[in-house]
This record gives C-alpha cells, sequence and structure tokens, in this order.
C-alpha cells in the first residue's frame, strides 16, 4: 500500500471511530429522553412527571380489565411483574389489547396514580406460530398445571 | 497492492466490468424473479396466519426482508464508498453510486409497509420510538448521499465528500439493529437474528428466508445494471464505448 493510500484508509478508520465515540456519548447522555416509555416500577417510585403528557409501559394484569357497559370507558391494570399501576381510558382499542399482552398508554399522572389515559398502544412481542402452534403450548401448559396440582 | 486480489484488479478496469456486469445483472435477476414467485406463494398462500395477528402478519414478508436490506445494502455501499475512497477505484464509486437508489428503495419500502401494520396492530401509523426514529434517518442518510453526490460536478470530488457521509453514517447500523435492546421502543425486539433459537415457527421462517434471499439477488441485479449505466457514462469519450454504441445500433 502507497503512503497516500494508508493515509486515506487511516482516514476512513478515525472517521468512523470518532463519530462512533460521538454518537455513544450523545446517546449516553440522553438515554433516558430516547426510552418510549415509563416502567411501573419507575412511575411507583416517582421517577414520572406529574406535570406532562407520559407514555406507560407494561403487561395488562389478568382479569384487571373493566369496561363499562353504558360507554367506551375501560379501567385496567399495567404491570411489570414487579409493581402495578391503575390505567383509566375511553375509546377503541387496538386489535392486540388483551389482557397478557404488553401495551403503551399515553396520558396524564392523576395525583393518585392513576393514569388517563389518551392513547393505548399495542406492544406485539417476537414470537411468530400459527394458531396450532399456540394451542398446542397452551394445552400443554394447563396439562402441566393439571399435573402439578395432582402431586 | 497486494490487499487486492489480482482478479479484482481486472475487474476494476471499465470495460471488463461492464461486460461481468451484464452477464451477472441477467442472472440474478432471473433468479430474484423465481425466489419472490416461491417466496410470495409459500407465505401469502401456503403459510399459516399468526395465532395473535391473523392474515395481518404476512406484511412481514416484504416487511422484515426489506428492513434487512436496508441495513445490509448500507454497509455494502459504504465499504464501496470507503475502498473507491482509498483506493481510488472508479468502479468501487460507481457500485457505491448505484447502491444509494436501491437502498433508498428499501428503506422507504420498511418503513411504509410498517405503517400500515401499525395502524391495525398498535394501534398508530407511527410513534416516535428508537427503532423508527433510527430508520427513518437511514433513509435521509441515503438521500443525503444521492443530493451530495449529484450536487458536485467533478465526480472524483464527489466521490471522496459521498464517502465521508457513508463512513459517517455507518454509525446509524448498528443503533437501528440494538435500539429495540437498548431502549424501550414500541416496535418488538429481534426474532431470527438472537443468539438463542429464533422465536418464529419454521413454516413462516422459510418463506421470511426465501424472500430475504430473493431480495438479495434482486439488489445484486439492480445496483449492476445501474453501475454499468454509470462506467458508460463515464467513459463515453473512449474508444470501447463508441465502438460498443455503433455496433449495436445498425
Amino acid at each position: 500500500m502507497r503512503p497516500k493510500q494508508r493515509n486515506r484508509l487511516i482516514l476512513a478508520i478515525v472517521i468512523v471511530l470518532f463519530v462512533a465515540v460521538s454518537a455513544a456519548l450523545a446517546l449516553t447522555a440522553l438515554n433516558k429522553n430516547i426510552n418510549l416509555f415509563y416502567s411501573p416500577t419507575m412511575i411507583v417510585h416517582g421517577e414520572a412527571p406529574h406535570d406532562r403528557v407520559i407514555r406507560a409501559g407494561g403487561m395488562v394484569s389478568e382479569g384487571s380489565v373493566q369496561r363499562d357497559p353504558d360507554s367506551l370507558q375501560i379501567t385496567f391494570k399495567l404491570n411489570d411483574k414487579v409493581n402495578e399501576i391503575t390505567v383509566k381510558y375511553t375509546g377503541i382499542l387496538p386489535d392486540l389489547f388483551r389482557e397478557g399482552q404488553g401495551i403503551i398508554v399515553q396520558g396524564k399522572l392523576a395525583p393518585d396514580g392513576t393514569i388517563m389515559a389518551t392513547e393505548v398502544l399495542a406492544k406485539h412481542d417476537e414470537n411468530y406460530m400459527p394458531p396450532e402452534v399456540e394451542h398446542a403450548l397452551e394445552t400443554a401448559k394447563q396439562m402441566g398445571v393439571a399435573n402439578t396440582k395432582k402431586d | 497492492m497486494s490487499i487486492i486480489p489480482n482478479w479484482l484488479h481486472r475487474l476494476s478496469s471499465p470495460r471488463n466490468f461492464y461486460r461481468f456486469a451484464g452477464t451477472v445483472s441477467d442472472w440474478c435477476g432471473w433468479i430474484a424473479l423465481v425466489l419472490i414467485a416461491i417466496g410470495l406463494y409459500y407465505g401469502l398462500v401456503n403459510s399459516p396466519p399468526d395465532y395473535q395477528q391473523g392474515d395481518s402478519a404476512r406484511i412481514m414478508y416484504i416487511h422484515v426482508p426489506a428492513a434487512w436490506m436496508s441495513m445490509f445494502v448500507y454497509m455494502v455501499m459504504a465499504g464501496a464508498a470507503a475502498v473507491g475512497m482509498i483506493w481510488r477505484i472508479k468502479a468501487a464509486s460507481a457500485f457505491a453510486n448505484a447502491s444509494a437508489p436501491v437502498g433508498a428503495m428499501f428503506t422507504a419500502m420498511a418503513l411504509a409497509t410498517g405503517m400500515l401494520w401499525g395502524k391495525p396492530m398498535w394501534g398508530t401509523y407511527w410513534v416516535w420510538d428508537a427503532r423508527l426514529t433510527s430508520e427513518l434517518i437511514l433513509l435521509f442518510l441515503y438521500l443525503g448521499y444521492m443530493a451530495l453526490q449529484s450536487a458536485i460536478e467533478d465526480r472524483d470530488t464527489a466521490a471522496r465528500a459521498t464517502a465521508i457521509l457513508a463512513l459517517v453514517g455507518v454509525v446509524n447500523i448498528p443503533i437501528i439493529h440494538y435500539s429495540v435492546e437498548w431502549w424501550n421502543t414500541l416496535h418488538q425486539g429481534a426474532t431470527v437474528s438472537k443468539m438463542d433459537k429464533p422465536s418464529i415457527h419454521i413454516s413462516m421462517l422459510i418463506p421470511l428466508l426465501i424472500m430475504a434471499l430473493a431480495f438479495k439477488f434482486y439488489y445484486f441485479s439492480n445496483v449492476l445494471r445501474r453501475a454499468r449505466c454509470e462506467v458508460l457514462e463515464r467513459e463515453k469519450d473512449k474508444s470501447w464505448v463508441q465502438e460498443l454504441v455503433r455496433g449495436e445500433q445498425p
């Protein structure tokens, strides 16, 4: 390699390294702002602001969904397996909304820790499988539960 | 000199590159066409619907390969641009320039199909989460590359400037890939490319991989055809180009 080419190679490497380091520093500094949502634990610990619109993300707790019979109002709990928060929402829910599903809500935090949501987004998981497989998994899980109960 | 193998050096002569690219482009194009036909039939007709999303999940047979390609093409483009800048190989710069519109198309395709899927599934077309935002930045990097390349008249200056832009943008690629792990995002995590077993059923994985392969062949076919055009344009005053034009026009 001729000296000129070597210099240009070094220049290319330096550019990539330099940009990578500055991006890493900037992203570390902005780390909290890049997170799309607060987890229930963060909210319970008071890390989320009360005065502006925030997003909260977690799993819809099993058996916590209560629908108002006369309107579109719905109340449910969000958990991250450690802490739980209550969410109130009026409106149409996305297709993937169900108990146990990961979702993200947007709204304001009321003084009592309830989120008055204006938007509910369903978070899809990374699992893809045909319905029969899902059915087989469910059956296997229930049989497993039944077996442990017998013991 | 020793770093570049001999065949590659011979290929860097514009005339040889032109002929070689034509043959390879034709082959890649036909293979891509066959694979897309098989992949679409397998994906849209023959594969099962998803247990949660039903038939809407089928958009992934376009969305996921397009998103993979948007990153793959960028890495190839930046690599070719760097080789073009360091060793002053014109064919490499031409290859990088030809990659930019194809990469931009794949990025736009990934964004568009993702938005169409997002509305019924997530409940929104767009959120500013880390994955979606970094992919949008990738689209702007491609567009910026194309704008810069066409804004500078002198080809060698343009090659140098665009190579630096391409290298600067490389940092975005790991950010796109790991965005779903580093931050809380609405976009789901990686399904296929994670260390343990892919969390997708084999009957859906096969059409997905066929489509991914098809898109790769399409890319190579398309990019070589574009690179051929650029070589002709650059060499328009050379005797072999003029012979070629005269020979093909009776």
